[in-house]
C-alpha cells in the first residue's frame, strides 16, 4: 500500500512524458504541413499584456512578466523549429522609462537575470545556435544590464543558424533619428573633404562641377538604411502584437511598412501555437500577391 | 444662426438609402453655414422645397449618439483601399471603382467637418502605385484634376483647407498648377484640413526631411548635435498642419498592412482595419471606426494607474 503513491507518481510522470512526446510529434507534423507553403523569414513580437495577465490571475506584480518570459521561450522554440530565421522582440521601450521607478527597476532586474541566463549551457541560445543582438539606445541602460547585453552579443557573435534581436531601450523614432544624424555627419564630412580638395579654374566649369558635386552629396535612402541598427536583419514579414491593442507603439516603424500585422486578443503570457499558426496562414494567403508586386517594383 | 440652405431631394434621401455610391452626384450642393457644430438647427429657410422631418434634420447636423464629442480624434488618416476589387466585384472597370472611391471620400470629408475632426489625411496615391498600368494612372490623375476643379468652390465654402503632400515631380504639369491654386485659395480655411497624399511614401518623407536637415547643417544653421526628433518633425511634409500625428488610422478592404504610409507619424496611432472595400465604407463604417477609437485606452508606453 505504501508503494501506491510512489507508483502513481511514476505513472503520472510517465503519462506526462508520453503526452509531451505526442504533442511534440503532432506539432512537428503540423509544422511540416505548414512548411509546404512559404514560411516567413522574420517575425517580430510586441509582448503586451503581462501586467494585465497578473491582475487577471490574481498574481503579484512581477509574476506577469515572469509568465511572459516563459511564453517567449515557447514561441522562440516554435519559431526556430518551423525554420523562421529571424525573431525580433520588443522587450523595453524608451517610453517605458516613464513608468514608476519601482516597476522600471524590477523590470531591469528581471532582464538582467534573463540576459545572464542566456549564456547558460542549457539555454535556448545554445540549443538552437542563436546569434543575439541587442538593439536600442543601450547608453540609457544601467551599467550592469548593458555589460551583460554586450557580453551575450560577443559570446554569440559566431552563431549563424538563427538570429534573435532584442529591442531594449528602443524607440523606432530614436532609431531613425540616430540614423539620420549619422547620415548627416557622414555627408557633412564628405562635403568638407570634397570641397577642400576641389580646385576651380573659371566660373562656367565651377557651376557645372558644383552641380555634379550636389548630385553626389544628396543623401539617399540607402544611406539612412545602412545606418539603422536593425539593418542586421531583413524587414519583418509579420508583426504580432498580443493583448488585442491595435497600434505600433513606436516599434519598427521603418521596417514594418509592408509587414503583415496580427493583433491576437490573447495577453502575452497566454500566447500559444495556435496564434502563431494563424498568423503564418494569413501570411501565406497574401504572400503570392505581395511577391508579384515586389517583382513589379 | 440662420441656415440659408436649400436642400435638394437627393441629398436627404441618401441618408436613409442603401449604399449606392455611383448615383450620388451632389453631396456639396448645399453649404450649411453654422457656427456651432453639433447644435440642432432651429430655423430653416422658408424657400426650402423639401420638408425635413425633425429626425432627418437631427441626423444631418449632430454627432451620432454612439460617439462622444470630447473623445473625437483630432487627426484621422485613411488608406482608401479596395476600389479595384470593388469594381471587379461589380463587373465594372477599375476606373469606375476609383470614381466610386471619390464619392465615398466626399462623404467622409463632409462628415469629418461636421463632427469636429480637425485634420483628415488620405492616401490617394503611393510611390508603389506607379507600377499600375499607364492608362489607370492617367485616369486617376485626370479624375483627381476633375474632382479638385469641381469641388474647389464647395470646399472653399465649407471652410476646408486642402494640402497635398508627396513627391510631386512626376505629376502632370496641369495638375501641379491646379494643386498650387487650390492650396493657395484654401490656405486660410480653418474648419477642416484635408491632406491628400499623392506620390507619397513614409520613407520618402523621412528621407526628404533628412536632406533638409543635412542642408541646414551644411549652411551652418544648426549643429549636428542639435538634431532631435522635434527637428525631424518640423521637416516632415506633415509640417503643413498643427496636428501632424494621426490619432486614428483606418484602412479599408481588410488588408492588415500600413503599406508605407505616414511612417514616423504613426508611432502611437490607433489602427482600425475595416473589412469593407473603400467605396462601401461610408457613414456607418466611419462611425464604427470612431466608436472603436473612443473605447481604446491610450497609454503611450506609460501606465494608467
Amino acid at each position: 500500500m505504501a508503494e501506491l503513491p510512489g507508483q502513481i507518481k511514476r505513472m503520472s510522470g510517465g503519462i506526462k512524458q508520453l503526452l509531451e512526446q505526442i504533442f511534440g510529434f503532432s506539432r512537428r507534423c503540423l509544422f511540416r504541413i505548414i512548411s509546404m507553403g512559404p514560411i516567413p523569414n522574420h517575425l517580430a513580437f510586441i509582448m503586451d499584456g503581462n501586467r494585465r495577465y497578473a491582475k487577471k490571475c490574481g498574481l503579484e506584480e512581477g509574476s506577469g512578466h515572469k509568465a511572459g518570459f516563459s511564453a517567449l521561450m515557447l514561441m522562440l522554440q516554435y519559431c526556430y523549429e518551423l525554420g523562421i530565421q529571424y525573431v525580433t522582440i520588443y522587450a523595453f521601450s524608451i517610453d517605458n522609462f516613464r513608468r514608476q521607478p519601482e516597476e522600471v527597476q524590477s523590470l531591469m532586474d528581471l532582464m538582467l537575470e534573463k540576459i545572464k541566463s542566456l549564456l547558460e549551457k542549457e539555454s535556448i541560445v545554445h540549443q538552437y545556435g542563436i546569434r543575439v543582438y541587442f538593439i536600442g539606445n543601450l547608453a540609457l541602460l544601467n551599467d550592469q544590464v548593458r555589460a551583460a547585453a554586450e557580453k551575450v552579443m560577443n559570446a554569440t557573435a559566431k552563431n549563424s543558424r538563427v538570429v534573435l534581436l532584442i529591442c531594449i531601450a528602443y524607440n523606432s523614432t530614436d532609431e531613425i533619428l540616430q540614423a539620420v544624424k549619422k547620415s548627416c555627419i557622414n555627408k557633412y564630412t564628405y562635403n568638407i573633404e570634397a570641397s577642400g580638395s576641389y580646385k576651380h579654374e573659371d566660373t562656367d566649369s565651377e557651376i557645372e562641377a558644383k552641380d555634379i558635386e550636389n548630385q553626389e552629396k544628396k543623401i539617399q535612402l540607402v544611406d539612412i538604411e545602412e545606418n539603422m541598427q536593425m539593418s542586421v536583419a531583413p524587414n519583418p514579414d509579420i508583426l504580432i502584437r498580443s493583448s488585442g491593442e491595435t497600434r505600433l507603439s513606436n516599434f519598427l516603424l521603418w521596417q514594418t511598412g509592408n509587414s503583415q500585422l496580427c493583433f491576437p486578443a490573447a495577453l502575452w503570457p497566454e500566447i500559444g501555437l495556435r496564434h502563431l499558426v494563424w498568423a503564418i496562414l494569413n501570411f501565406q494567403r497574401s504572400h503570392s500577391y505581395l511577391e508579384k508586386r515586389k517583382k513589379q517594383l | 444662426m440662420l441656415s440659408l440652405r436649400v436642400p435638394t431631394p437627393t441629398s436627404f434621401r441618401r441618408l436613409h438609402a442603401g449604399r449606392s455610391r455611383l448615383s450620388r452626384d451632389c453631396l456639396f450642393s448645399y453649404s450649411p453655414s453654422f457656427v456651432n457644430r453639433g447644435v440642432r438647427l432651429r430655423v430653416r429657410s422658408t424657400k426650402s422645397e423639401v420638408a425635413l422631418t425633425p429626425a432627418e434634420e437631427e441626423e444631418e447636423v449632430t454627432l451620432p449618439e454612439e460617439l462622444q464629442p470630447e473623445l473625437m480624434p483630432k487627426h484621422v488618416a485613411i488608406i482608401m483601399d479596395g476600389n479595384g476589387r470593388w469594381a471587379k466585384n461589380q463587373g465594372l472597370q477599375p476606373w469606375d471603382g476609383h470614381r466610386a472611391g471619390v464619392e465615398a471620400l466626399k462623404e467622409i470629408v463632409e462628415l469629418s467637418g461636421r463632427w469636429g475632426i480637425q485634420v483628415l489625411t488620405v492616401f490617394a496615391f503611393s510611390t508603389d502605385n506607379w507600377i499600375r498600368p499607364r492608362i489607370e494612372i492617367d485616369f486617376l490623375f485626370s479624375l483627381f484634376e476633375r474632382s479638385l476643379k469641381s469641388e474647389f468652390q464647395n470646399l472653399a465654402k465649407n471652410d476646408v483647407r486642402i494640402s497635398i503632400i508627396g513627391d510631386s515631380s512626376k505629376l502632370p504639369k496641369s495638375l501641379l498648377r491646379l494643386i498650387n491654386e487650390v492650396e493657395e485659395g484654401t490656405k486660410n480655411n480653418t474648419r477642416l484640413q484635408l491632406i491628400v497624399a499623392v506620390g507619397y511614401s513614409g520613407k520618402y518623407d523621412v528621407l526628404q526631411a533628412c536632406r533638409g536637415i543635412a542642408q541646414r547643417v551644411k549652411d551652418g544653421e544648426i549643429d549636428v548635435d542639435e538634431i532631435d526628433e522635434g527637428l525631424i518633425e518640423q521637416e516632415l511634409e506633415t509640417n503643413c498642419t498643427e496636428f501632424p500625428y494621426p490619432d486614428l488610422l483606418i484602412r479599408t478592404s481588410g488588408e492588415l498592412r500600413v503599406s508605407n504610409f505616414l511612417l514616423w507619424q504613426l508611432a502611437y496611432t490607433e489602427l482600425f482595419f475595416a473589412q469593407e472595400l473603400w467605396p462601401d465604407f461610408g457613414r456607418s463604417g466611419y462611425v464604427e471606426a470612431l466608436m472603436s477609437f473612443q473605447q481604446r485606452q491610450r497609454r503611450f508606453g506609460g501606465r494608467k494607474s
